[in-house]
């Protein structure tokens, strides 16, 4: 993929995450704070596509966001080629796709 | 100055290549000197030997940049009075560039990164044809005026601190300069220019921190030339009026 697509994409998913990632830190402090039970909290979440659709946006987006990120700094502070910078950068985006994905299925399924 | 108005300013250069130390010089501390005017002083009457580079004199041919007291400077239009620290000026070659001796440095790869970065025009009428018509109000027109009176002296890359961390980054100069000419109606391979200036190694590897454009004696500013090259991955190519 070229330079270009990879800096419109970074830019995209960041436009996704900002609101997620707010609504995502609204949500902790509000369970937190009403002392909902990991019961209750699934009982909520299980079988709600609406969670799904959230949190599966929200490790999509992070998982094109991050590697970006990551690929950057690899190539501006390690010796590592671009080649590689980018190999281990993808790798690293498949993982957090995996667990991220992992995750919400776990709660909603 | 320590030594009270009059009297001697202490100056540090850089003598040598790569490898190479810092000699004192002391010369008379004047009213009126520039960074040039003190490099010259010592070159003709102290160090002979001493290399350096200068032609106009007045801030238009850019081949006077080196770094004073940390900083990349035109020399030939920096007042002492105005950088001297505590009556020493400290004077190297520019950051970011071969060292070939003393205070000169090879310019080609910042002239290669122009190159590589579609900076040469390359127009699309011939001679026989009239010149073509350019609104200097339309607004690639004020895009590239904004960004046109560079004179290739390349403090801003030596300002560059990605510059620094990966040589292979076009760095500011150029990537201003294929700015105006993806905003010059007259030049042909815009959309090509402008691919070249994404490739690797390109605008998205900037900051946009702005050293280059705080640095820039002439008053450009690379940073947002820059910014607008990015802002084009998402809308193309600027629009230019249709030819009447
Ligand atoms: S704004 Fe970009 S080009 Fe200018 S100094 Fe910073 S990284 Fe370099
Ligand atoms: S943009 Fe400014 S600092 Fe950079 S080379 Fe041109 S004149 Fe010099
Ligand atoms: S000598 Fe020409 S710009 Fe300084």
């Amino acid at each position: 993929m070229t330079e270009r697509r990879l800096f419109v994409l970074q830019r995209l998913t960041a436009l996704i995450l900002a609101p997620l990632v707010l609504a995502h830190l609204g949500l902790i402090l509000y369970a937190v704070r009403d002392g909902l039970t990991a019961q209750e909290i699934l009982g909520r979440t299980q079988g709600s596509l609406g969670w799904a659709l959230f949190y599966g946006a929200f490790v999509l987006a992070a998982a094109v966001h991050a590697p970006l990120g990551l690929r950057t700094i690899l190539r501006e502070w390690t010796a590592a080629s671009p080649r590689l910078a980018t190999l281990v950068s993808l790798a690293f985006g498949i993982l957090l796709a995996a667990l991220g994905l992992r995750a919400v299925i776990a709660v909603v399924a | 100055m320590t030594e009270g108005p009059g009297n001697a300013l202490n100056v540090r250069i850089w003598r040598g290549k790569a490898e190479g130390r810092f000699e004192t010089y002391r010369v008379p501390a004047r009213d009126n000197q520039t960074v040039l005017d003190v490099v010259t002083e010592v070159q003709r009457r102290q160090a002979p030997d001493l290399a350096y580079r200068f032609a106009c004199r007045v801030g238009v041919c850019g081949s006077c940049a080196m770094t004073v007291n940390g900083r990349p400077r035109w020399t030939c239009r920096t007042h002492v009075r105005r950088v001297a620290l505590e009556g020493t000026l400290t004077v190297e070659p520019l950051r970011n560039l071969p060292r070939i001796k003393d205070l000169a440095c090879d310019m080609a790869p910042f002239f290669d990164k122009w190159q590589r970065a579609g900076g040469r025009f390359s127009g699309t009428a011939s001679r026989r044809e009239p010149p073509q018509r350019v609104d200097p109000q339309s607004p690639p027109r004020l895009a590239a005026s904004a960004a046109i009176e560079c004179i290739n002296c390349a403090v801003c890359h030596a300002a560059c601190d990605v510059v620094a961390w990966n040589s292979d980054y076009l760095g500011p100069a150029a990537l201003n300069r294929a700015w105006t000419l993806v905003n010059d109606a007259r030049h042909g391979p815009r959309s090509d220019t402008l691919d070249r200036a994404f490739a690797e190694g390109g605008c998205t590897s900037c900051h946009s921190q702005g050293n280059c454009t705080r640095h820039c004696p002439v008053g450009l500013s690379p940073s947002e030339s820059i910014a607008a090259l990015k802002r084009s991955a998402f809308f193309g190519l600027p629009k230019l009026e249709a030819p009447e």
